[in-house]
């Protein structure tokens, strides 16, 4: 039972907006009347030095954070209403973790998917870690992988969870040289098969589309 | 991190963010309306406070068991009323706060802790006293003495995880879920406690029974009980402004009111 | 949700929990080998005349218990805080409230349950009377259940705080009170050979209060403890 959604047609136009948003942390600014928008086949890339803001941002857009006034529209509709349809559209791959050491990156899928309501996937969660390149390591206790393998388990949620918008919160930490250009090109084709790309990042991405670039730090207005 | 345009920006998204958190309940007008209020509260509950002590200890019999001794009923029995009711309050104040977001709540709930507190250990004090001379020890685990006791703990809960949160709002937050997980339980806490001590109940005391007061003894406890809920209300509201200066006191109406009172 | 999908949910997390929790094997272990140890103090500190140690019993098993379950609870969502894997639970478009239910009823597996189980052994250690065994498993059961739920509360709402271990005490302990009245109750009953029913009666009642209101409060205390 394949539930892997073609993107495109559920992102029908408007995307992800953001309008005049503000937050600040202690009295200190991050951003403030940002405004920027994310279509379907699009890719955001979210700038700026450290401290400025950027995972408060993608925290606020993923939801997991209600610290901020403005405005953020899904399709059309505010975030906060709803929010449930929101959610079953978007996959968040946040800084931390995301996978339990102790467990195999079977069993972490198995559980990320079956939040999502997909159960008995093994073949796609199989293929996923294929993809990003963990095969033969299926069985083995997350902890015993390096950092960049543990990353890939992770980013193999982007394969067996379908979406249509991914929020990615520096998805290259701990990734090697080759491993960058490959999850370049896997954004790259998400993009193009409609989906919705927001990340931040600190590395130059080469990418085959064009993409936009929101700078926290000053005033931003795109 | 920001460039020179920030200051700019934060007195513009100040004011946004006034008008969209700010819709039930603005602070400055609440600062405003409570002055006027103050003064009633506080000549008021002094009054009643003053005068239904007075009442009590000077002009009522003294009990015909507990002699003289009983007269501190006048202070314990309103504290820990009060005390109790506070903590309801604050709960409200809580649900109100998670629920519409209305940010006064949340300074009402934040200042009703330490009031609260004290009350309840100002009624663990006076029984204390009042024990000693009827039980002739300064504490006894009487179901009510208890009750308290467990109250005075859910206060100190709250007071630990306010101060424990950096962060100001999720402390509120925080607080707001607490308080109510409180609230809910302490009907069947004082219950539990109340069928624990029918359990171990000695037969030599009974005292804290619903023995009948004589409406001689009861006319200056409600004088001095009405006292307490004013003073409350009037500590209460004291607090509030105080943390509302606090919080705004980045604004122009603040601003304005301490320029103008240096002047 | 269709009910097959909310019961893959319950059991997806469940066994994810308990897996997680042998694997590493401390987290189940710990507060067993505290609860023996709490309990070998007490004759240490009172002295050994059985008469004595019978007497007081009931009241130091359920302390222990109580003191046991609440020193394992700090850790019911500290870990998923921190590897993030709580985010996902939170931005999962299915309801929180199964899956915090789940993650409950596993801890309590992974802690409750085997000191439940093991109690007896304790018993027999505190000259606790035969009579009294069958009481003090059952009421642990229902009880060490509730105090898993409560304790959830605080954890969730400590979870974000550097030192929660010790403020999460201060916030649950008042809320433990009637289970403690309660429980320690049903077996002083039971070792007095009197009806010990309407106690385990009112832990039910507890108990099916607990599972039915505390996750809505575990939830929104997760949401706060995330949003910082």
């Amino acid at each position: 039972m394949s539930m892997r959604r073609q993107a495109g047609v559920v992102l029908a136009n408007t995307g992800l907006e953001v309008k005049q948003l503000y937050s600040d942390r202690d009295d200190r600014v991050l951003f403030a009347d940002l405004c920027f928008q994310l279509r379907a086949g699009e890719l955001v890339q979210i700038a700026g030095p450290n401290g400025s803001g950027k995972t408060s941002l993608l925290r606020i857009l993923a939801g997991l954070s209600s610290r901020y006034a403005g405005e953020v529209l899904w399709q059309g509709k505010s975030l906060l209403k709803h929010r449930h349809e929101y959610l079953q559209e978007l996959l968040y791959i946040g800084h931390g973790a995301g996978i339990k050491a102790v467990l195999s990156p079977l069993e972490n899928l198995r559980w990320s998917c079956a939040l999502r309501g997909l159960n008995n996937n093994d073949d796609q969660i199989l293929s996923a870690l294929a993809k990003v390149g963990l095969s033969g390591f299926e069985e083995q206790a997350c902890h015993s992988l390096s950092a960049g393998q543990q990353r890939r388990v992770n980013l193999a949620r982007l394969f067996c969870i379908p979406a249509s918008l991914w929020i990615l919160d520096e998805p290259f930490t701990a990734i090697d040289q080759r491993g960058v250009t490959e999850i370049e090109r896997w954004l790259s084709e998400f993009v193009s098969e409609g989906g919705a790309v927001l990340l931040t990042t600190h590395h130059r991405l080469s990418f085959a589309q064009d993409f936009k670039v929101v700078t926290l730090g000053e005033v931003a207005h795109v | 991190m920001l460039g020179i345009g920030s200051k700019f920006l934060k007195e513009n998204s100040a004011l946004s963010i006034s008008s969209t958190f700010h819709k039930w309940g603005s602070p400055r007008w609440f600062y405003q309306f409570s002055a006027r209020l103050m003064p009633w509260l506080a000549g008021l509950s002094l009054l009643l406070l003053v005068g239904g002590a007075v009442w009590g200890l000077a002009f009522v019999p003294p009990d015909y068991k507990q002699g003289n001794s009983f007269r501190i009923i006048y202070i314990h029995v309103p504290a820990s009323a009060v005390a109790m009711g506070a903590y309801m309050t604050m709960a409200i104040a809580g649900a109100i706060h998670l629920i519409w977001r209305m940010k006064l709540a949340a300074m009402v709930m934040k200042a009703i802790a330490p009031i609260g507190a004290s009350l309840t250990f100002l009624a663990l004090l006076t029984g204390a006293v009042w024990g000693k001379p009827t039980w002739g020890t300064w504490w006894v685990w009487d179901a009510r003495i208890t009750s308290v006791l467990i109250l005075f703990f859910l206060y100190l809960g709250i007071i630990a995880l306010h101060q424990a949160f950096e962060n100001r709002d999720a402390a509120a937050k925080a607080c707001a879920v607490l308080a109510i997980v409180g609230a809910v339980n302490i009907p069947i806490i004082y219950w539990s406690v109340e069928w624990w001590y029918s359990l171990h109940q000695p037969a030599s005391i009974s005292f804290t029974g619903q023995s009948t007061i004589h409406p001689t003894m009861l006319r200056p406890l409600m004088a001095t009980l009405s006292g307490m809920y004013l003073f409350f209300g009037w500590l209460l509201l004291l607090f509030v402004r105080v943390e509302i200066l606090d919080r705004e006191r980045n604004t122009r109406w603040v601003q304005d009111l301490i320029c103008g009172e240096s002047r | 949700m269709s009910e097959s999908g909310l019961a893959h949910l319950v059991v997806a997390v469940l066994r994810r929990d308990v897996m997680a929790s042998l694997r590493r094997g401390s987290e189940w272990s710990n507060p067993l080998v505290f609860f023996v140890m709490v309990c070998a103090l007490f004759p240490l500190g009172i002295g050994p005349q059985p008469d004595r140690l019978a007497e007081l019993a009931p009241g130091i098993l359920w302390v222990v218990a109580l003191l046991a379950s609440l020193l394992a609870t700090d850790s019911l969502f500290r870990g998923d805080f921190d590897d993030a894997t709580l985010e996902q639970m939170l931005l999962s478009h299915q309801s929180l409230y199964p899956q915090v239910l789940a993650k409950t009823l596993a801890h309590w597996l992974m802690t409750g349950l085997p000191l439940s189980i093991l109690s007896p052994v304790l018993g027999v250690l505190l000259q606790l009377p035969a009579t009294g065994m069958l009481a003090l498993m059952v009421s642990l059961l229902l009880g060490t259940t509730v105090l898993s739920f409560i304790g959830a509360i605080g954890a969730a709402l400590t979870v974000g705080l550097r030192k929660g271990g010790l403020l999460l005490s201060l916030i649950v302990l008042p809320l433990y009170i009637p289970v403690l009245i309660f429980g320690s109750s049903a077996v002083k009953s039971a070792v007095a050979g009197g009806e010990y029913f309407p106690q385990l009666a009112m832990l039910g009642v507890f108990y099916l209060v607990a599972i039915a209101l505390s996750p809505l409060a575990i939830c929104g205390a997760l949401r706060i403890s995330v949003d910082q």
